[in-house]
C-alpha cells in the first residue's frame, strides 16, 4: 500500500478511537462514579438474542445476575426475568465533550442495571469507568506530549539557531536527560512533588511531570534540522533582506521541523499515556474516585482481586488499540519522511 | 587509550550532573520526612528540630550537597530516615535481588534474540520472516504494565507459578537442588515479563542489521566461494553487523538495575523497585537519590562497557582513535 494511503488509514482509525473516548458520556450507560453497593464485583453480563426456550427476540436482552444457592460470590443468570436493552435512551446527566449538558446514551435499561464489563468493589460500572478513564489518560498523554514538544522545539530551536555556548549547555543537559532511565526520572520528579492533592491538581501535576521528562530527544532532532535549514539559500536570502531572528525562526525554520515534530508526537503520545497509567497504577497519579486507566488497574495489587475477579484486568486492554494506532501512525509518518528506522523509539523506552 | 580516557571522563561528568540535578529537584520539594513526624503529638517540637539538625536538613542546599558528595567519596550514600540505617547496605541487598532477576532475563533475551534475528534475516521477506515480524509487532504494542498484569492473572488462575516473593516459606531447609528449583519457579514469571517486553525490540534490531549486511558484496562473494551457510551467517554476517548490536548490548547492561522497576513492583519481587516506591511515598530523600544514582552508575558503565567492546572488536574505531 502506498504511504499516503497507509497514513490516512491509521489516522482514521485513531480519530475513531479518540471520538469514542471523547464521547464517553454517550457510549457509557452510566455515571462513572455512581455506586451500586448491593452489587459489588458482578461479573460481565452477556447480551442475548435467544432466550432459554430458544425463541428469537429482535430486541437484545440480558438476564440479571443473582447469587448461586449456597454461595456468596458465585453468580448465575436469573432466567426468569429477561430485561430488554433500549437504545438511544435518556439516562444520567453528563457534559458532552466537557461542556454540552446531555442525557442521551447509546444504550441502557429501564430498571436493572447492566454491567457489560462487570462492576467494581463499589458496584460502579466498569465499562463507563473505562470510557471516562480514557478521557483522563488520553488527555494527560496528549497534553504531556504537547508540553514536551513545545519545550523540545523551543530548546532545539535555540540551541541550533544560536549555537555556541548556548548550544553546548543545552545539549549537555539534554544528554543528561536522555541518559536517565525514564521511569526513574518520572519517579524522581514525582517524588519531589506533593503527594496528597485534589484530582485536578494531581492531573495537572502528572501532565507537567510527564511533559518535563521527554523533551531531550525532540530537542536534539529539532536542533539537527535547524542546523541544516539555517544554512539553506532561502534563509540566507531572507536574512540578507534584513529579516529579524524571530521572523526567520517563526516563518522559515519552524515549519521545516514540522515533520520531525509530528513523528515525535506519534511516538510520544502512547508512551505518555502509559506513563500516566504507570503513575496512577502505583498511586502517584490521579486519585480515586476519578477514573483513569491507571488507577482502574490499581485494585489488581490486591491478591484477592487478582484471584477472583479477572474482569478487573479489562481496563489494561483498553490501551492496546491506541498503542497499535499510534505505532502504525509513527511508522507511516517515518516512511513518508523517508527516514524509516525501527530503532527510533527503542532508546526512549528502555522498559 | 586516549579514547577510553575521554569516554570515562564523559561518564564521570554525567554522573556528577545527575547527582546535582536530583539534589536540585529535592530542594524544590515542599515537605520532607520529618513533616509527618511533626504532626505526631507524641514527638516534641525539639526532637524533630534536633533530628533535622542531625541529618543536616536545616542547612542550605550547597552545604548539604557538599556534605553528601563527601560521604559518597567515602563510600556512603547518606542515611535513610525510614529505615534508620545507612542507605548503602539497604540498596545493596535489594540490588542483588534485582540483578539476579535482570541478568537472567537479559541473558535469556539475547540468547533468544540472536538466533531468531539472524534466522529471520536469512529468510528476509519470506513466510517465516513475516510470521516472526508479525509476532514481534504484536508483542510491541502490548505495554509492559499490561503484559506483566496479564501474566500475573494467568499465573494466579492456573496456579502454575508462585506469584510474588523470591523464595517459598522454609527455603532454608531445602536441599540445594530444591532450592534451585524453588528459586527458578519464583523467577519464571518476572523473567518472562521482562524477556517478552525486551525481546521484540532486540529481534528487530538483529534482523535489521544482519539483513543490511547480507546484501553486501563481500558476502555475495563468500557465497560464491561455497562457504557453508551457517558459518556465513554467524561467522561473517553477524560479525559485520555487530556494531549497532554491541551498542545495544551495552544499553541492555546499563538498564540492568533500572529496567525491571515496574515488573518488580507488579510481581512483588523484593528488588530495588518496591524499595524505591516506598521511599518516594515516605519521602525518604537519600534512598531515592541513592537509587537514582545507582541506576545511573549502571547506565553509564553499560555505555562505557559498550565503548570498550567496540574499541576491542572494531579495528576501524581503534585506528581512528589512535590517529587522533
Amino acid at each position: 500500500m502506498t504511504p499516503p494511503r497507509r497514513l490516512t488509514r491509521w489516522l482514521v482509525a485513531l480519530v475513531v478511537l479518540h471520538c469514542v473516548v471523547a464521547g464517553a458520556g454517550f457510549f457509557a450507560p452510566y455515571d462513572p462514579v455512581e455506586q451500586d453497593r448491593d452489587h459489588p464485583y458482578l461479573p460481565p453480563m452477556r447480551v442475548h438474542l435467544m432466550d432459554v426456550q430458544h425463541h428469537f427476540h429482535s430486541r437484545p436482552f440480558f438476564y440479571p445476575l443473582r447469587l448461586r444457592e449456597g454461595s456468596f460470590d458465585q453468580y448465575q443468570e436469573d432466567t426468569a426475568a429477561a430485561v430488554p436493552l433500549h437504545f438511544f435512551i435518556r439516562g444520567a446527566d453528563y457534559p458532552l465533550l466537557g461542556f454540552l449538558p446531555s442525557r442521551a446514551h447509546l444504550f441502557g435499561t429501564d430498571g436493572t442495571r447492566i454491567y457489560l464489563l462487570g462492576s467494581d468493589a463499589y458496584g460502579r460500572d466498569q465499562l463507563s469507568r473505562i470510557l471516562f478513564g480514557g478521557q483522563v489518560s488520553l488527555l494527560a498523554g496528549l497534553l504531556g506530549a504537547g508540553v514536551t514538544l513545545s519545550l523540545g522545539a523551543l530548546i532545539g530551536l535555540a540551541a541550533g539557531y544560536y549555537g555556541g555556548w548556548r548550544d553546548d549547555l543545552l545539549m549537555r543537559t539534554a544528554e543528561l536527560f536522555l541518559a536517565l532511565p525514564w521511569l526513574y526520572l518520572l519517579f524522581a520528579l514525582r517524588a519531589f512533588l506533593p503527594l496528597t492533592v485534589s484530582p485536578l491538581e494531581a492531573f495537572l501535576l502528572v501532565v507537567v511531570v510527564i511533559g518535563m521528562v521527554g523533551w531531550a530527544r525532540p530537542a536534539r532532532l529539532v536542533r539537527g534540522v535547524v542546523l541544516s535549514v539555517k544554512e539553506r539559500d532561502f534563509v540566507r536570502a531572507a536574512r540578507g533582506f534584513g529579516a529579524s531572528d524571530m521572523y526567520l525562526l517563526r516563518r522559515h525554520i519552524l515549519p521545516e521541523t514540522a515533520s520531525v515534530l509530528l513523528t515525535q508526537a506519534a511516538i510520544l503520545v502512547p508512551q505518555f499515556v502509559l506513563a500516566e497509567m504507570t503513575l496512577s497504577f502505583l498511586g502517584l497519579g490521579v486519585p480515586e474516585p476519578t477514573a483513569s486507566w491507571g488507577n482502574l488497574l490499581a485494585s489488581l495489587q490486591q491478591y484477592s482481586v487478582l484471584v477472583s475477579y479477572w474482569w478487573m484486568y479489562l481496563p489494561a486492554l483498553a490501551i492496546v488499540p491506541f498503542f497499535l494506532g499510534y505505532l502504525g501512525l509513527a511508522s507511516a509518518l517515518q516512511q513518508r519522511a523517508g527516514t524509516y528506522k525501527i530503532d527510533e523509539q527503542s532508546s526512549w523506552s528502555p522498559t | 587509550m586516549r579514547y577510553l580516557l575521554g569516554r570515562t571522563l564523559h561518564a564521570v561528568f554525567l554522573l556528577f550532573g545527575v547527582s546535582l540535578l536530583t539534589f536540585l529537584f529535592s530542594a524544590l520539594t515542599p515537605g520532607n520526612y520529618f513533616d509527618e513526624m511533626r504532626l505526631n503529638p507524641q514527638i516534641s517540637r525539639e526532637t524533630v528540630a534536633a533530628l533535622r539538625a542531625q541529618y543536616q536538613l536545616d542547612r542550605p542546599l550547597p552545604v548539604r550537597y557538599a556534605h553528601w558528595l563527601n560521604a559518597v567519596a567515602h563510600g556512603e550514600l547518606g542515611f535513610s530516615f525510614a529505615y534508620n540505617s545507612p542507605v548503602g547496605p539497604l540498596l545493596w541487598v535489594r540490588a542483588r535481588n534485582t540483578l539476579l532477576l535482570t541478568i537472567t532475563a537479559t541473558l535469556l533475551a539475547w540468547l533468544l534474540a540472536l538466533p531468531l534475528g539472524v534466522w529471520s534475516a536469512s529468510r528476509f521477506g519470506r513466510a517465516p520472516d513475516r510470521v516472526l515480524s508479525w509476532t514481534t509487532a504484536t508483542l510491541l504494542v502490548i505495554p509492559d504494565l499490561v503484559l506483566a498484569l496479564g501474566l500475573l492473572i494467568l499465573a494466579v488462575r492456573t496456579g502454575w507459578f508462585p506469584t510474588g516473593g523470591l523464595a517459598s516459606v522454609g527455603f532454608e531447609n531445602l536441599s540445594p537442588l530444591h532450592k534451585l528449583r524453588d528459586l527458578a519457579s519464583h523467577l519464571a514469571l518476572p523473567v518472562a515479563a521482562l524477556v517478552l517486553t525486551t525481546l521484540p525490540m532486540l529481534v528487530r534490531h538483529v534482523r535489521a542489521s544482519v539483513a543490511e549486511v547480507l546484501d553486501a558484496p563481500f558476502l555475495r562473494a563468500a557465497v560464491g566461494h561455497g562457504i557453508p551457510h551457517r558459518k556465513l551467517l554467524y561467522g561473517y554476517a553477524l560479525r559485520a553487523a555487530a556494531n549497532p548490536l554491541i551498542s545495544l548490548f551495552g544499553f541492555s547492561v546499563g538498564t540492568l538495575v533500572s529496567g525491571s522497576l515496574l515488573v518488580e513492583v507488579v510481581m512483588s519481587w523484593p528488588g530495588l523497585g518496591p524499595l524505591l516506591l516506598e521511599a518516594i511515598l515516605a519521602r525518604d530523600l537519600y534512598v531515592v537519590i541513592g537509587g537514582v544514582l545507582l541506576s545511573m552508575i549502571f547506565l553509564v558503565s553499560g555505555n562505557l562497557f559498550a565503548d570498550v567492546l567496540l574499541y576491542w572488536s572494531d579495528p576501524r574505531i581503534r585506528i581512528a582513535a589512535s590517529a587522533k
